[in-house]
């Protein structure tokens, strides 16, 4: 077996590269690049999603469905205003209304510190004196009915005194720019020690200056200057936030859609002052993440209202509440590329702007990858990047698909086609001078380059008819990136052989529509031997689930997946002892196959084993963890490579985009379900189109979203689907995770947009800032 | 522009509620069916809505939503509310064997009327064949969308409304699903609806 075994090792040694074989799955548009030959059962496959029969029924329940007896309605107050000081706030008459139980305001939360925020404990429960964006929540409103709940809202009088807001990233940062917190920036529990953070608006910069040769640029280089823009942008899970929560002496019980059950736990821990075994978080079907549920959202104010209603509460948002509740980043930024006459990439500096609206959220993680994805995958001779977090009056900004590389990534490589264009190079040629190679540096203090990029690239060209001539206004593009994903070691897992044989995998990482269940009982189901459909993946509770840190970051097959492996080879072996003690037959001589430990012609199906527990039923179970995968290699426990290319076809006339063609690399070390991998994928390139040539969130000059609803904040339909749109799914066995797998779903956001733009670049309109909308392509055009 | 060559088309409407009239022409306004017809004030008190063959007897708001009573009076939740505004398609549920966006659709307006839900339609003995192609090409994956697409595909396949790849996308186009790429889902539907892919 040439092939990486069950057991895989933590930082794998390069392995050679397969030959690139055509492997055109039947029902698929998507090619397989298979990699070493495999002797796998279930893993490699792609077995129907366990998941799907409850979601094609509408029997499964998500946390809007569940039913909560007693439960009180919340409604939310929402500031209208993007920075006042609350004059008034008068709560009389709302508590009035028939059906009332509880008005919540920040008085009512003054024997704690209300105040979360897992980066920077920033952000009041309710607003306190101050509100800082358009949608803050000001006050909740606890009652026996939903229109009880909403007339409440109706009957609170506030008065708010404006004050000057900042609105714009660059304006933020200007001197005698108002701030939008007057202290210094308090960390949470969730801040990585040693972190330093800014007294001022532009709170935290992550830095990157990386010296491979001192020295200058040579005076006769050409040098890329330019100014870009990305927008805010909604992530639209299609499921609102909702949460159902009770506080009481004993503890706090949340149901949530949420994605780092772990990490809620601990925000309310902490905030509310309990130890962490008093605080249960449970997390039924989640329609959709994508980052927008990922950290606390909603959970510390639906807590706040059922400790002072002192009764069970259910919190449930509409997408106006989610577009207010997180958003992606928008971005400004400046960056200058200096390539030599001899096609040398010589530096790259970069300054960078996030806008993380008022509170921090996870702005800074997001600002540290955006720095990491501005420098490129490249043997820049010199780097200098510094990239900052920036508060403004706007609802605050956290984790979005493939952040950080979606934002910067076609900046980089717009400036590389230009510098190409200006030296007259072939643009994959001068790409190919200096792409990085697998070991190489790309952030110090980071673990080395993990991927072919080069043959990723070539597996894009290859399929996209590179080079033939385009008529006038079509183009092509092609681009390489890498982000760094896994971020945390942290994940745990416990595989229980139960009674009849079947086997449970208790893990934390959430099913959010990714898939992560069932691939993760695919690996379970390939280290034990056993059909797939004998293991089971129960949802996530933190009384019985181990701890998982949090599902993003593409580490739900890497990570996670690990931490099952891990316990299941556990589970394994303790089968195998149980059995050579029970029946004497030694255990080198025993097999897991087909449900059955097999020893020649003898045979004993788990069924049986089950009973053999030495502590009784469930007794026999296997814990693993994935912390081998830590050891200080930085947020990147893998890069996920993020490779695509496009072609496009620009209207003159209008300025609309046609995409006419589509090419993704899931460069994934193996692919434990290739189907999957082909949803996330496809998944990512609609979001990545989506956001590339129309989503943009539009605030007014007053900091109130314009278009808070999907009637006019457009998402990607059946119609934008491209007109070719091919995944290659590359298996060069070189993740750290089990089977040799690395996580994927987010590389496209980071390739795509980027290869969305060079080809528009390509086609004849140089793309200053995004979404490449058709107004403005078309005042582009005009404008040159 | 011309309306849709074929019959049940809702040509460039993006709204899932573009209603399906029972003579199959679509986007045309027309004139309401009787029981539309708010002249018959409901009566105070009870109403009578027949929810998936089960007729109930209850007090309705005349401002109620048929998501809201559905959900949180029936409890069948398997209609999902989403964008509120008819964009999105997840809260898509039948009235007279026509698909609308329960969001923005009058509990009172159901009245005398057949009403189903997913948990209606996967009751049926046709459901595990259209089931079936879903699964086979791992077209959902939230599954939060999916009632809404399979609530929509109902009444298209009893039409034989679905005669192309071209027809499916452009019946589709109000059903909105975030995580997909749209292809598997498509690829299930001419799997479902006999069309070549």
């Amino acid at each position: 077996m040439t092939g990486p075994g069950p057991a895989t090792a933590a930082q794998p040694d390069p392995r050679p590269e397969p030959d690139p074989r055509q492997d055109q799955r039947p029902d698929s548009a998507s090619d397989r690049q298979p990699g070493p030959e495999r002797e796998l059962g279930v893993v490699g496959r792609s077995p129907v999603r366990a998941d799907l029969a409850a979601k094609l029924t509408g029997a499964a329940e998500y946390a809007a469905d569940l039913d909560a007896p007693g439960a009180l309605q919340v409604r939310l107050l929402r500031s209208p205003v993007a920075h006042a000081r609350i004059a008034t706030l008068d709560t009389t008459a709302a508590r009035a209304v028939p059906g009332v139980v509880a008005v919540v305001t920040a008085a009512d939360l003054v024997d704690f510190d209300a105040t979360w925020g897992h980066y920077v404990r920033d952000r009041p429960i309710l607003a306190r004196d101050v509100v800082r964006f358009a949608g803050e929540i000001v006050a909740a409103v606890a009652a026996e009915s939903e229109a009880a709940a909403a007339a409440g809202v109706q009957a609170i009088r506030v008065a708010y005194d404006p004050l000057p807001a900042v609105l714009d990233v660059r304006d933020a940062v200007t001197a005698g720019a108002a701030r939008v917190h007057d202290t210094a920036a308090r960390p949470g529990f969730g801040c990585p020690p040693g972190t330093t953070f800014v007294d001022g608006n532009d709170f935290y910069h992550y830095r990157v200056d990386l010296e491979r040769v001192p020295g200058a640029d040579p005076p006769d280089a050409v040098v890329i200057e330019r100014e870009y823009a990305f927008p805010a942008v909604y992530q639209y899970a299609m499921e609102p936030h909702a949460v159902v929560a009770s506080a009481d002496a004993d503890g706090i019980d949340v149901w949530s859609s949420c994605q780092h059950p772990f990490l809620v736990r601990e925000e309310l821990a902490e905030v509310f002052g309990l130890p962490e075994e008093r605080v249960r978080i449970r997390v039924p079907f989640v329609g959709g993440g994508f980052g927008s549920k990922s950290y606390a959202k909603l959970e510390p104010v639906a807590v706040a209202v059922a400790r002072v209603a002192g009764r069970p509460v259910r919190l449930v948002s509409r997408v106006e509440d989610a577009m207010v509740t997180t958003r992606r980043h928008g971005m400004r930024c400046r960056m200058r590329t200096v390539v030599g006459r001899d096609g040398r990439f010589r530096s790259r500096h970069a300054e960078i702007w996030m806008d993380t609206g008022a509170y921090a959220d996870n702005g800074p993680t997001v600002t540290m990858v955006a720095g990491m994805a501005a420098t490129g995958p490249y043997r820049w001779e010199r780097v200098h990047v510094d990239a900052a977090c920036v508060y403004t009056h706007l609802p605050p900004a956290g984790s979005y698909r493939g952040f950080g590389a979606a934002h910067l990534q076609w900046v980089g490589e717009s400036q590389v086609d230009e510098a190409a264009a200006v030296l007259g190079l072939d643009r994959l040629e001068l790409r190919r001078r200096n792409l990085l190679r697998r070991g190489e540096t790309v952030i110090p203090g980071c673990r080395p380059l993990d991927a072919d990029l080069a043959g990723d690239l070539d597996a894009v060209v290859s399929r996209l008819g590179w080079g033939a001539e385009l008529p006038a206004w079509r183009g092509r593009g092609v681009s390489v990136g890498v982000s760094p994903a896994g971020v945390s070691a942290r994940s745990h897992a416990r595989v229980e052989l139960r009674p009849g044989g079947r086997v449970a995998v208790l893990v934390g990482s959430q099913e959010i529509g990714q898939g992560a269940r069932t691939v993760h009982a695919q690996i379970a189901a390939e280290v034990l031997g056993l059909p797939v459909d004998r293991v089971e993946v129960p949802a996530t509770d933190t009384e019985t689930t181990p701890y998982d840190r949090s599902t993003g970051a593409s580490r739900s097959t890497t990570v996670a997946g690990l931490a099952v492996a891990r316990a299941a080879e556990r589970l394994r072996d303790a089968i195998v002892a149980a059995v050579a003690a029970r029946w004497g037959v030694p255990a080198s001589e025993l097999l897991l196959r087909d449900g059955a430990v097999v020893c020649g012609d003898r045979s004993w199906d788990l069924a049986e084993l089950a009973e053999l527990a030495p502590d009784g039923p469930g007794g026999l179970a296997g814990e693993g963890s994935a912390e081998e995968l830590g050891g200080g290699s930085g947020p990147a426990l893998f890069w996920e490579v993020c490779v695509a290319g496009a072609e496009v076809a620009v209207d003159p006339e209008t300025g609309r985009i046609e995409v006419r063609e589509v090419v993704t690399v899931a460069d994934v070390g193996r692919a434990i379900n290739p189907s999957l991998v082909e949803r996330q994928d496809e998944g990512c390139t609609l979001q990545a189109l989506g956001n590339a040539l129309f989503e943009e969130m539009c605030f007014g000059p007053d900091g109130v979203l314009r278009n808070d609803s999907l009637l006019d904040y457009r998402i990607p339909t059946l119609t934008d689907v491209p007109g070719g749109m091919t995944c290659v799914i590359v298996e060069n066995g070189d993740g750290p995770g089990p089977f040799g797998a690395k996580g994927c779903g987010e590389g496209v956001f980071g390739g795509l947009t980027a290869a969305l733009v060079t080809a528009v670049t390509d086609a004849g309109v140089r793309v200053p800032e995004l979404p490449m909308s058709a107004d403005r392509v078309w005042r582009w055009i005009h404008a040159s | 522009m011309n309306p849709p060559a074929k019959p049940g088309g809702t040509g460039s409407d993006q709204g899932s509620g573009a209603f399906h009239w029972p003579d199959g022409r679509g986007g045309q306004p027309q004139p309401p069916p009787r029981s539309l017809d708010r002249v018959e004030a409901p009566t105070p008190g009870e109403v009578r809505l027949d929810v998936n063959g089960v007729e109930h007897r209850l007090p309705v708001d005349d401002n109620a939503l048929l998501l809201d009573v559905l959900r949180d009076r029936l409890r069948l939740t398997g209609a999902k509310r989403s964008c509120d505004v008819q964009v999105c398609g997840a809260c898509t549920v039948l009235v007279g064997g026509e698909p609308v966006s329960s969001c923005c659709f009058l509990a009172q307006d159901a009245r005398g009327r057949q009403v189903q839900t997913i948990e209606g339609f996967a009751a049926e003995p046709g459901f595990p064949a259209v089931a079936e192609a879903f699964a086979r090409h791992n077209a959902f994956q939230c599954g939060y969308c999916a009632p809404g697409f399979l609530m929509t595909l109902k009444p298209l396949l009893a039409r034989g409304a679905l005669r192309s790849r071209a027809d499916v996308e452009r019946e589709f186009a109000g059903n909105l699903c975030r995580c997909t790429g749209y292809r598997a889902i498509v690829d299930a539907i001419c799997e479902a609806a006999g069309v070549e892919p």
